[in-house]
């Protein structure tokens, strides 16, 4: 069955050869768990750095201005401050930098485009000071107008974000006279037949709150000059390859001088992924030949990262039966000043608005709008979230009018396996026994449970594409003495990455998982992987870390040949074992009776490789894709509007459970996040753009009290994804559909549909208020 | 952070069971004397205004937020950090359970799950949400906290 499989790409992974009663499957302990549980762990400002200069921000009270001066000769005065960096200082033209465009300069010299985008730095010997002397620089500017919201930056006539006076701006872009970065549409089928078939029509327009990651750990960044001219950057960063190679660019060194050490992120959720300020930190610390610190606030966390908030205005076609017969969908994706990713968050989530589901037609015109608001980048589920609040809300509507069980009109309309349920020039198809997936939550929720008074429930379905692309390479070394290292450039950022490459490498190598060490957040020492996003550590990087040791393997294979005098055709290997025509021998004993008294250790590499298609929408195929159900069961008190979630179940598709705890944890997490996008979260910007809730006082996320009282998880397991062993990720599915979920249990509750989020207990008082005057 | 121009106040605390002596300026936080002065980075720091409950210490046997404390308030009193902490059943029940995810909010957790089991041996699901709402957990491990404070509770009953 075994053969040894070093083929780089996804989809060649032979299935069902892992270890029997390995380590794979188990919940075996988070790896450095008992380090974070005692404090040991060392997170980004828990280490010290020699001669730092403590870095500030100086931006002004206004989303837009033109900048006319800037005086720092007072805060030049103070004692301690050495130096402060405007636009002035940087190279000319200015850098330029960014994901989908470089449309982002260093620093801004005359416009500010966003609340909270630096118009100069101070670097001074402590923090405080910095601080004190950033209030001192003074700017003399002019607001001048700017679009802070959807309405504005699509009205006639709109300012632009971004100024398109400026050549640089966008350059060749059609777009760039206009507040749209990207526009998308996929169609399929003949909506226009559909609809002249369809019995009932739904059409609703649905708004999704500009959010935040709130990651517990700030952001934070260390930027220390080398003695050979060098740089070396120390943050907690999701995709420590490619910030090497941004900065390297944007700086004007080789790779090889440019350094990221990455301490573990406390929390990520694409909020540790693409550059903000470490471009501007990098040249503080290349102009001063000082180390540069600088450590956000929360607050100026919540100024330099967010989510795409939304809004939808979509149409639903059904059958009296409950057959989806078209799906009609505008949606916008409000963004801020800069592209960062987020236009791809927009294609890669709109792509999968109609659901997981064969609907025979469907038309999605989607929308990337730039604003003058924070930047926002990729979160957790990326485009999904707001796609699905908008439809599956309308099937649960739909459902609701025709009279049917929302539970059965998903299953009708659930794409089988291998059927595609998005259709057009580039269609995907399910890679999954979806059903399942439904039937499961059916089973886990007691879905036709009787419900008390002034309760109801709801049910959602969503399904996200995973990576289209990406590059995952890893070393393993099997030491003398039977030990293992692992090389895997994965962050660890709360997923417990670590932790699955172990158990891989434990079990392909028959060792003890307390001898595997795992090395990463060094790309000095680790080599390239693209970048922790998308669910993929398991699958990506899993692959490549098994591949290696199995690479591993057919070197103490050859060895042993060459030492033995034995022939290779009569020797295989397999998890842990080297097998010749006398019997099996572990694979350590065969290893070191291959390296003799010399010692030494053998290394083997593995590379998983997916390169995407042009003109794909998403970039290419997905990988795999993370399908959710979800279940609410809430209880309302209609005069006051407060409710409570008494039920909340969130069933998967994980292909295998490679640590069912941790894939319990990271579903569950996803489901709390998905009751703050909910339920409570949302960014409130003021007529000047300036966000008024900033921080943990005034922006509220879940707490102990928000979970429901029976709150569950699961995963139907079919071996089928591309990941090790059939592995698919998880991470990111159980928030895919928290909200129409809640939205429809609600609506059962009360008769009342609530259409924007959050369905704060105050706003859904408003709305049950409303519908009783208007009936 | 510059310490030398600023009036220092003198204070004598019992931190993780040493006596200590430090000079402190009079506006700095316990968390950052803990932090700063002392090495003693197991106590995280994220909205310092008392909101998130990654500061979390004991101070005199109950849970205080280290950012809203001054250094200069604690003369004379007994202050408990993670790094001092003797509860290893409940951090092993914490890694069990999967209630360690990114791990920034876990020392502060474990703390007032600590402080919470003190009091309560046998503390209700309704308890450990009370008593730990004000430690906030962006991970949304809440479900496993509540189960690891309960098999740990479950297990010093049995002891």
């Amino acid at each position: 069955m075994l053969k040894t499989d070093i083929g780089e790409g996804l989809h060649s992974q032979p299935v069902g050869d892992r270890k029997a009663d390995g380590y794979v499957g188990t919940s075996v302990p988070r790896y450095g768990g008992l380090d974070r549980a005692s404090g040991a762990q060392k997170y980004i400002a828990d280490f010290n750095f020699a001669d730092v200069l403590e870095a500030a921000l100086v931006y002004v009270p206004v989303g837009r201005a033109e900048i006319e001066s800037i005086d720092a000769s007072e805060a030049l005065a103070m004692p301690g401050v050495e130096r402060v960096i405007t636009a002035a200082d940087l190279p000319d033209p200015m850098p330029w930098f960014g994901v989908n465009f470089k449309d982002r300069p260093v620093m801004v010299a005359k416009k500010v485009n966003y609340y909270g985008e630096p118009v100069a730095l101070v670097l001074a010997e402590d923090a405080d000071t910095a601080r004190a002397a950033a209030k001192r620089v003074r700017v003399a500017y002019r607001e001048i107008p700017g679009v802070y919201n959807r309405e504005q930056a699509i009205a006639e006539g709109a300012p632009l974000a971004q100024d398109a006076s400026d050549p640089r701006v966008r350059p060749n872009d059609p777009l760039r006279e206009s507040n749209v970065i990207e526009k998308q549409l996929v169609t399929w089928g003949d909506v226009a037949e559909q609809e002249a078939k369809a019995d009932l029509i739904v059409e609703g327009t649905y708004t999704y709150p500009m959010m935040t990651h709130f990651t517990i750990e700030p952001l934070g960044l260390v930027a220390e000059p080398t003695d050979d001219g060098g740089l070396t950057l120390h943050l907690p960063v999701q995709h420590p390859y490619l910030l090497q190679h941004m900065i390297a660019g944007l700086v004007k060194l080789p790779l090889s001088k440019v350094r990221i050490l990455a301490p573990d992120p406390g929390g990520g959720f694409g909020g540790k992924q693409i550059a903000k300020y470490s471009p501007l930190m990098s040249f503080a610390a290349l102009l001063t030949g000082r180390t540069v610190r600088f450590m956000y606030t929360l607050e100026e966390t919540f100024l330099a990262i967010r989510r795409a908030g939304s809004w939808a205005h979509v149409r639903t076609g059904f059958s009296k039966a409950g057959d989806i017969l078209f799906q009609d969908i505008q949606i916008d994706y409000v963004l801020g000043a800069y592209a960062d990713v987020a236009p791809r968050v927009m294609t890669k989530g709109s792509y999968v608005g109609a659901g997981p589901y064969h609907t025979p037609a469907a038309r999605i015109d989607a929308r990337a709008l730039l604003t003058n608001t924070t930047v926002s980048t990729a979160m957790r589920a990326y485009g999904v979230p707001q796609v699905s609040w908008s439809c599956e809300s309308q099937i649960n509507e739909g459902a609701r009018q025709l009279g049917l069980d929302p539970a059965e009109v998903r299953r009708r309309n659930l794409a089988a396996r291998d059927e595609a349920f998005i259709g057009g020039s580039h269609p995907s198809v399910s890679d999954g026994d979806w059903r399942q997936v439904l039937d499961k939550a059916l089973e886990l929720s007691d879905w036709n449970a009787p419900l008390g008074p002034n309760c109801g429930k709801g049910l959602a379905m969503a399904v996200k594409p995973s990576a289209t692309t990406g590059l995952s390479q890893s070393l393993v070394r099997l030491l003398y003495d039977g030990s293992a290292m692992v090389y895997a450039g994965t962050s660890d950022m709360g997923q417990g990455a670590r932790t699955i490459w172990s158990q891989a490498a434990a079990d392909e190598l028959g060792i003890p998982i307390d001898k595997v060490t795992v090395v990463s957040g060094d790309t000095d020492q680790v080599p390239f992987d693209l970048q922790t996003s998308a669910s993929r550590s398991s699958v990506f990087m899993g692959d490549a870390v098994v591949r290696a040791c199995r690479d591993l393997r057919g070197r103490v294979l050859a060895m042993y040949a060459e030492v033995t005098g034995a022939d290779p055709e009569q020797l295989s290997h397999e998890p842990g074992k080297l097998i010749t025509p006398d019997g099996e021998l572990p694979l350590e004993e065969a290893a070191r009776k291959a390296l003799g008294s010399l010692r030494g250790e053998f290394i083997g590499q593995g590379t998983t490789r997916m390169t995407g298609v042009k003109g794909h929408p998403l970039g290419g195929p997905a990988s795999f894709f993370e399908l959710n159900c979800t279940v609410m069961k809430v209880e309302v008190d209609p005069e006051t509007g407060y409710y409570k979630v008494l039920q909340h179940i969130v069933v998967g598709d994980a292909g295998i459970e490679l640590n069912p705890v941790q894939i319990a944890a990271q579903d569950e997490g996803a489901a709390v996040m998905g009751i703050g996008q909910s339920a409570m979260e949302q960014y409130i910007f003021d007529e000047h753009g300036v966000l008024r809730n900033a921080g943990a006082l005034d922006y509220r996320i879940p707490t102990f009290m928000d979970i429901a009282d029976d709150f569950r998880s699961a995963n139907v397991e079919n071996l089928d994804g591309p990941g090790p062993y059939g592995a698919k990720g998880v991470s990111e599915s159980g928030l895919l559909v928290t909200s129409a979920a809640l939205g429809a249990a609600i609506q059962d509750a009360t008769g009342v549909q609530v259409r924007d989020l959050p369905i704060t207990y105050e706003r859904l008082w408003a709305e049950i208020n409303r519908s009783k005057t208007t009936v | 952070m510059s310490l030398m121009t600023e009036q220092l106040v003198t204070i004598t605390a019992t931190v993780n069971g040493d006596q200590v002596t430090m000079h402190v300026p009079a506006h700095r936080t316990l968390l950052e004397a803990l932090r700063d002065l002392m090495g003693l980075t197991g106590t995280k720091s994220c909205c310092t205004e008392g909101e998130c409950g990654a500061c979390t210490v004991l101070l005199n046997g109950l849970t205080a937020c280290s950012c809203l404390v001054l250094a200069a308030e604690v003369d004379g009193a007994e202050i408990v950090t993670i790094e001092g902490l003797a509860a290893l059943d409940l951090q092993e029940n914490f890694v069990a359970k999967g209630a360690v995810q990114c791990g920034f909010c876990t020392p502060g957790q474990i703390v007032s799950a600590h402080a919470l089991l003190a009091q309560n041996p046998n503390p209700s699901e309704q308890d450990i949400r009370e008593h730990m709402s004000g430690n906030l957990c962006r991970c949304g491990s809440y479900k496993r906290i509540i189960e690891a404070i309960q098999t740990t509770a479950e297990g010093r009953r049995n002891a």
